[in-house]
């Protein structure tokens, strides 16, 4: 049994990501479930999305619960640490180093946390890069969660081209390329 | 075939094998996929309907017809469609009415915590309530079935955890069913009081059938594990108190009124301790007490927000989980997106400091900071209603920087009446149309302001300036938002005037709009550091040292922080 939680801000593309993985387990035989959120915390909020796969025990709750997470997947950094008691013993984390600031940062009421990832590093196994700034080297900014995708494949137990099946089935036919080779960078961490 | 689905997208394929000839609705969260998914079925006639009470109206004249029929909406949807759903359920049906109600506990994107089971109780209509999106296929079968068999709608409840949950289902074929004849039966159909004293007969008589047909219903059913603990629960509870009490007994409830009296009284008396689990309400707790069995329920895990699996085992004092507990981190609240239209209406007002009656979309967001402007959002509609409250309580000049603001979905939802209200009772108030044209927080579905119908397909457009004035309004103004110098001048004329004013502060949603300008940029040479720009609560603006940064991939390019810039510093030349 895999739990995975996967956090961002609304619009960062964490429902995409959640489908394309629980899609993969469906392919392989894995009982799945893929908790989303809809609604009023798309608009620029924190959003948190589960998603559990299972070839053994049998899944029930769509949740994952603090201490319960294998993996978390953070799009961007104060997000990550907002996700980390998630996070169980052992579990590991991958991070876009990203910074994105709410408004109560923006509006001067609260300040943005300072050196997030190297308080990550101290408390978690974590693996951060900036996923954002790859992206750009392939041609849009918008694949830095398939970026991260690529990192994530290490963890799984799926093989490429399932991996590959998922991405093409998800994204529009005319960015499959480019998402194909962000996963690959991706890979490449 | 097996498919990954959310309960809602299941629901929709589930009315699709039902046969289901015709689905009405109002989108609402956690609802809206339902209908969106409905819509990709070319075998159901499906729309949009302008609120809840409609579509039920609509899906309750299809099903009377003789087609099976639905409706769909959030749980205070179903408030708004209680009127023709509590006399529905003396009426009786003809073809299968099934009304999907989707409850959120945790509020995580509503205004309260109502469970609709107890509407079921109040309206005596039977519900069921799903535990994954197998069985929200399963279930809507199922739902048609004792809807017909019973003579009566029938309620589905889902939660938010079920509702947007992906969970396997295995797909079957549609049964095309023919429509039943519609045969006139002014007894039944007409509810004159003669006619429905004898109908309230019928639904005592059908109600007892069915609690008493519930025990035997395979949809109710025990796994019998330890009888130590045995535990009733339904719905998502359920999925819980498998992962929390994987030992524990348990009675599944699917139909989750009327209750198996039978089969509760059986399964509490082969248990040591009987214990109810449920989301929200205490509903089959107080029930099930007042036959006289002893149980426990809420004590466990309150009835505030949602139960998770860790809350049902924590009542049961099971040794607690370490968690890490954080430092104080910034919240990040949703924010009206960069380019939004809505933004430079909640700048004026906030600027002016009006009292502003708000409502329910998008637009509830002008609360937050730094545009802080919202001081009442109750319901619906209810903006139109509580300016004039304010205005009737105080007085004309104590009431005059009140106004109410809604947008186009919610004004053709429920604001109409309110503001013929208005006109009728010589209200001398301002209410203000947002209108973006379309249903903005639940996800951009049209309305009768969008132009389009649920296909996409081009429709009839409301005009709001015409309708207004039909409604007896005279002082009416169109205005672009953007141009905030017009909408303040056309604010503080409409607020001080003594007669009723509409403002229909017209723009598109920017998430719906091409991009056509370039994003802006702060020239730090001119910029003074007065950070009036910051006053907007942009996302995409952040302050620096020596002015401002406008993040280039958010800018929307829409020029409201170049046009409160009292300096030039913002461009994008």
């Amino acid at each position: 049994m895999i739990n995975i939680v996967i956090v961002g801000v609304g619009g960062q593309g964490t429902l995409l990501t959640s489908k394309l993985l629980g899609d993969i387990g469906l392919n392989i035989g894995y009982d799945v479930r893929v908790s989303e959120v809809h609604g009023m915390s798309q608009r620029g909020g924190s959003v948190i999305t589960y998603v559990r796969l299972s070839n053994d025990l049998p899944l029930y709750s769509s949740l994952v619960e603090y201490s319960e997470a294998d993996i978390v997947l953070a799009f961007e950094s104060l997000e990550a640490l907002r996700a980390l008691p998630y996070l169980k013993k052992g579990g590991k984390m991958i991070v876009n180093s990203q910074e994105i600031l709410p408004m109560p940062v923006i509006v001067g009421a609260a300040e943005y946390p300072k050196n997030i990832i190297e308080n990550l590093h101290e408390r978690a196994d974590v693996k951060a890069i900036n996923a954002t700034e790859i992206t750009s080297e392939c041609g849009t900014a918008k694949a830095a969660n398939v970026v991260l995708l690529g990192v994530l494949s290490k963890l799984l137990p799926f093989s490429y081209g399932e991996w590959i099946d998922a991405i093409k089935n998800n994204v529009k036919p005319q960015f499959v390329d480019i998402n194909i080779d962000a996963f690959n960078r991706g890979m490449e961490f | 075939m097996k498919k990954l689905m959310l309960g809602n997208e299941a629901i929709a394929r589930g009315a699709y094998e039902a046969g289901v000839r015709v689905s009405s609705a109002y989108p609402g969260t956690p609802s809206t996929e339902i209908n969106e998914n409905i819509a990709c079925y070319e075998d159901i006639y499906s729309e949009w309907a302008p609120n809840e009470k409609v579509a039920v109206e609509v899906a309750l004249g299809a099903a009377i017809s003789g087609v099976r029929a639905m409706a769909c909406m959030k749980h205070v949807g179903l408030n708004v469609a209680a009127d023709p759903v509590f006399t529905a359920s003396y009426t009786g049906i003809n073809g299968g009415l099934v009304i999907i109600v989707a409850d959120d506990p945790g509020m995580h994107s509503s205004q309260n915590e109502q469970d609709t089971r107890m509407i079921a109780k109040a309206a005596h209509i039977p519900c069921l309530d799903p535990s994954n999106s197998q069985e929200c296929k399963d279930f809507m079968k199922i739902a048609y079935e004792i809807s017909e068999k019973y003579d009566t709608p029938c309620l589905l409840r889902l939660t938010t955890r079920i509702a947007h949950a992906r969970t396997v289902v295995e797909l079957g074929e549609r049964v095309e069913l023919d429509a039943k004849p519609y045969v006139k039966n002014p007894k039944k159909y007409i509810s004159m009081p003669a006619n429905m004293i004898a109908r309230h007969i019928e639904v005592e008589k059908r109600e007892i059938a069915l609690a008493n047909d519930a025990s035997s219903m395979a949809i109710n059913k025990v796994e019998m594990r330890d009888k130590k603990l045995g535990v009733i629960t339904s719905g998502a509870a359920y999925n819980y108190v498998r992962e929390a009490l994987p030992n524990a007994s348990i009675l599944k409830l699917g139909l989750v009124y009327p209750l198996p009296k039978d089969l509760i009284f059986d399964f509490a008396s082969q248990v040591e301790e009987l214990v109810i689990i449920e989301d929200m309400e205490p509903f089959f707790e107080e029930t099930i007490k007042s036959w006289g069995i002893e149980c426990s329920g809420k004590e466990k895990t309150g009835v505030l927000g949602e139960l998770f699996a860790r809350k049902i085992a924590k009542g049961f004092g099971n040794k607690e989980v370490e968690e890490l507990s954080l430092e104080q981190l910034p919240s990040r609240p949703p924010v009206l997106c960069p380019g939004c239209p809505h933004r430079p209406l909640y700048y004026v007002m906030n600027k002016l400091k009006l009292t502003v009656c708000s409502d329910i979309g998008c637009y509830t967001l002008g609360a937050l900071p730094p545009l802080s402007s919202v001081d009442t959002c109750i319901c619906m509609g209810a903006s139109i209603g509580m300016a004039h409250g304010f205005e009737k309580a105080l007085g004309r000049e104590q009431a005059k920087k009140t106004v109410a603001v809604l947008g186009d979905s919610t004004f053709s939802h429920s604001g109409m009446t309110g503001l013929l209200n208005m006109v009728y009772n010589n209200s001398t108030g301002t209410v203000i149309i947002a209108d973006n044209s379309i249903t903005g927080m639940t996800g951009h579905q049209h309305n009768p302001s969008s132009g389009y119908d649920i296909h996409g397909l081009p429709a009839p457009q409301v005009d709001f300036e015409q309708l207004c004035k039909a409604l007896g309004v005279k002082d009416i103004h169109v205005v672009d938002p953007f141009d905030i110098k017009l909408m303040e001048k056309t604010l503080r004329e409409a607020t001080s005037k003594d007669e009723l004013s509409v403002i229909i502060s017209k723009s598109p949603c920017a998430l719906i709009i091409k991009q056509t300008e370039k994003p802006y940029q702060c020239d730090t040479d001119v910029c003074k550091q007065c950070y009036m720009c910051m006053r907007i609560g942009c996302p995409a603006i952040q302050k620096v040292e020596n002015g401002v940064r406008v993040d280039e991939t958010l800018c929307f390019g829409c020029g409201l922080c170049a046009n409160v810039c009292p300096f030039g510093a913002l461009k994008n030349t």
